[in-house]
């Protein structure tokens, strides 16, 4: 048991004064001797101390506006312990103060300019270094761009199946029986056509490979970075950018169109099997009618969109991770913010596209 | 005078699948001692301490804390046994997304009912123990690799706690911070009646600190006794440990 006790403006402190005691302590003290005039603090009859007392005391000592010099009577043991853990003689540091609005608002400013010009000139070196690692593969392993090429596109293929045929599914039911109102269930087959092979797409494709390869690029590469093993490349002599990124600009590069093809495919399909079974179109003349309004245009515009968005993809994400600090949380973060940025970039295209090539 | 046994493994066997790490060890520590886990790389020191601590489940035998079998405790029981421990990890492992100060103030605001002034006041006492003052409200990332082992220290004696737990303190640092920590451990140990069990290679540390040894080899129990008994033995792995160190 610990107490305490007044007498001639001496504070008697007495029993153990440790962890388990000093919240109990503190409020004795608060409630019965906070208005008493005290001196010094009498430590003769305590007989224990840990680190945690240490600090109570040192509470007491502000309350009371007094120094250490006003404990008394320590034996020899508690005055030890109190030395190691007495703050008193140190100068803590300041705890850092908030900054105004416009402190904030600039330093927003500056690091948004500063993270796009960072960006771009990751971009840059990477473009350059993809297409003049055409030719000279040094610097980067062998076989890393069929490996890339099958976790960014092959294993990707179920998911982009699945939701294209279900995207292909809703596009056909919503509109058609609108069609249907006014007897132009025929001209189905062009609205998917156009929808799909221009837009649906390239975009559905685009934002599922920026949620699943994206994040996968940002994260590997951002633990790359906290691991040392970025550092370790560059020890080596071997450009990280060559080295890491490279091959998944290429693998995607290779990929992408790949899987927007599949993926109009796929979705053309579940249209046609809505249109020929619900919709009283005969098949011929959905296939014929689907392919005769396409032209090679739209076809172009549609393969350069999807490269577009695959180089979005992959230098989003390989900048987010290239950039990370910190360790575990700084992955996470970087991974995030690789995957709204990216899915943010590709819309953005997306309508950038539209507008110069309506 | 009789020691008291703060904890004590009857038999612990320790696998990582089929290979088997710890062979029935058997050892106690005592209260207000330094026990120091010795052995070469791969002995199984490190699991040693992590058996002890539940982190990985023995494969058989028993272990006591404070005189209480701990290898069948549920989780909440397990819980108030740590929270008389502390555990120093080999790279600190503090949490990177938080500063210094709320790392040290995770367990007393988490397992304590002291009020906001105090527990400000512990945590500066903390770390200015192991000389961080300066560094209270910088993130984990800001900090030297030394630092960061300080800062973790620090967070791990928060509680008070009756034993500390450290994997590899001087591991990685200069010789004059390694023999402050150990400074530090010293006047722990004799100020607190605080019982410690430290992995470590360090020689000059292990010369410094250690009350006992307990020495590993191939997963066995080796040797298990006072520093002077480990260096007169007659086990030649033991001796020549302290040997090669005296080169």
């Amino acid at each position: 048991m610990s107490k305490l006790s007044i007498k001639d403006q001496t504070l008697n402190i007495s029993g153990k004064i440790v962890i388990a005691n000093i919240t109990a302590l503190l409020k004795d003290f608060d409630h019965n001797f906070a208005n008493e005039t005290i001196k010094k603090l009498n430590l003769q009859e305590v007989d224990e101390i840990d680190g945690a007392g240490v600090s109570l005391l040192e509470t007491i000592l502000d309350r009371c506006k007094l120094t250490p010099d006003s404990l008394e009577n320590a034996n020899e043991s508690i005055m030890k312990t109190i030395e190691i853990f007495s703050t008193i003689k140190g100068e803590s540091a300041e705890k850092p103060k908030a900054d105004n609005i416009f402190v904030k608002a600039g330093d927003s400013l500056l690091s948004s300019i500063k993270q796009l010009t960072d960006g771009l000139y990751l971009a840059s070196d990477t473009i350059w270094w993809s297409i003049s690692g055409i030719v000279n593969k040094k610097g980067r392993r062998k076989g890393s761009v069929t490996e890339q090429a099958v976790a960014i596109g092959l294993d990707a293929l179920p998911i982009v199946a699945l939701l294209s045929f279900v995207i292909g599914f809703i596009l056909t039911l919503q509109s058609g029986f609108q069609l249907q109102k006014f007897g132009a269930n025929v001209y189905i087959a062009d609205l998917l056509s156009i929808s799909i092979v221009r837009e649906m797409g390239p975009l559905i494709t685009a934002i599922i490979i920026a949620g699943r390869s994206g994040s996968a690029i940002a994260s590997e590469i951002a633990t790359m970075k906290v691991t040392e093993e970025i550092d370790a490349l560059k020890m080596m002599a071997l450009n990280p950018i060559k080295y890491v990124i490279v091959p998944k600009f290429h693998a995607i590069t290779l990929t992408m169109p790949i899987l927007v093809a599949f993926s109009v495919l796929i979705s053309m399909g579940a249209g046609l099997l809505i249109s020929v079974g619900f919709l009283d179109v005969a098949l011929e003349v959905y296939i014929s009618r689907s392919i005769n309004i396409l032209a090679v245009k739209d076809i172009i515009i549609t393969l350069i969109k999807t490269i577009t968005f695959s180089w979005l993809i992959v230098i989003i994400g390989a900048y987010y991770g290239m950039k990370v600090t910190g360790g575990a949380e700084g992955v996470g973060k970087a991974t995030t913010s690789s995957v709204v940025t990216s899915i943010f970039a590709v819309i953005l295209a997306d309508a950038a596209f539209s507008l110069i090539y309506l | 005078m009789k020691k008291d046994i703060i904890i004590k493994t009857t038999d612990l066997v320790a696998k990582y699948g089929d290979n088997i790490v710890l062979d029935g060890i058997s050892v106690e520590m005592y209260k207000g001692e330094v026990t120091v886990i010795l052995g070469t790389s791969g002995c199984g020191k490190t699991t040693l301490l992590k058996n002890i601590l539940k982190m990985y489940q023995p494969y058989s035998g028993k272990v006591e804390i404070f005189g209480e079998e701990v290898t069948d405790l549920e989780e909440d029981q397990f819980n108030e046994v740590l929270k008389r421990t502390g555990m120093l990890f080999q790279n600190g492992a503090l949490l990177n997304s938080i500063t210094v100060y709320d790392n040290v103030a995770i367990p007393l605001e988490q397992h304590t009912n002291l009020t906001r002034e105090i527990i400000d006041r512990i945590i500066k006492t903390k770390l200015h123990l192991v000389n961080l003052d300066h560094a209270v409200y910088l993130s984990p990332a800001e900090l030297s690799g030394g630092m960061k082992k300080r800062a973790a220290l620090a967070r791990a004696l928060a509680l008070e706690p009756e034993i500390l737990f450290c994997d590899e303190p001087s591991a990685g640092l200069d010789p004059v911070t390694s023999a402050d920590l150990d400074k530090l451990i010293i006047n722990l140990k004799n100020q607190l009646n605080m019982s410690m069990v430290i992995v470590t290679h360090e020689l000059a540390s292990i010369h410094r600190i250690a009350d006992r040894i307990v020495y590993l080899h191939k997963g066995k129990l080796l040797f298990t006794g006072t520093l002077d008994e480990a260096k007169k033995s007659g086990i030649p792995q033991v001796e020549e440990f302290f040997e090669i160190g005296s080169f």
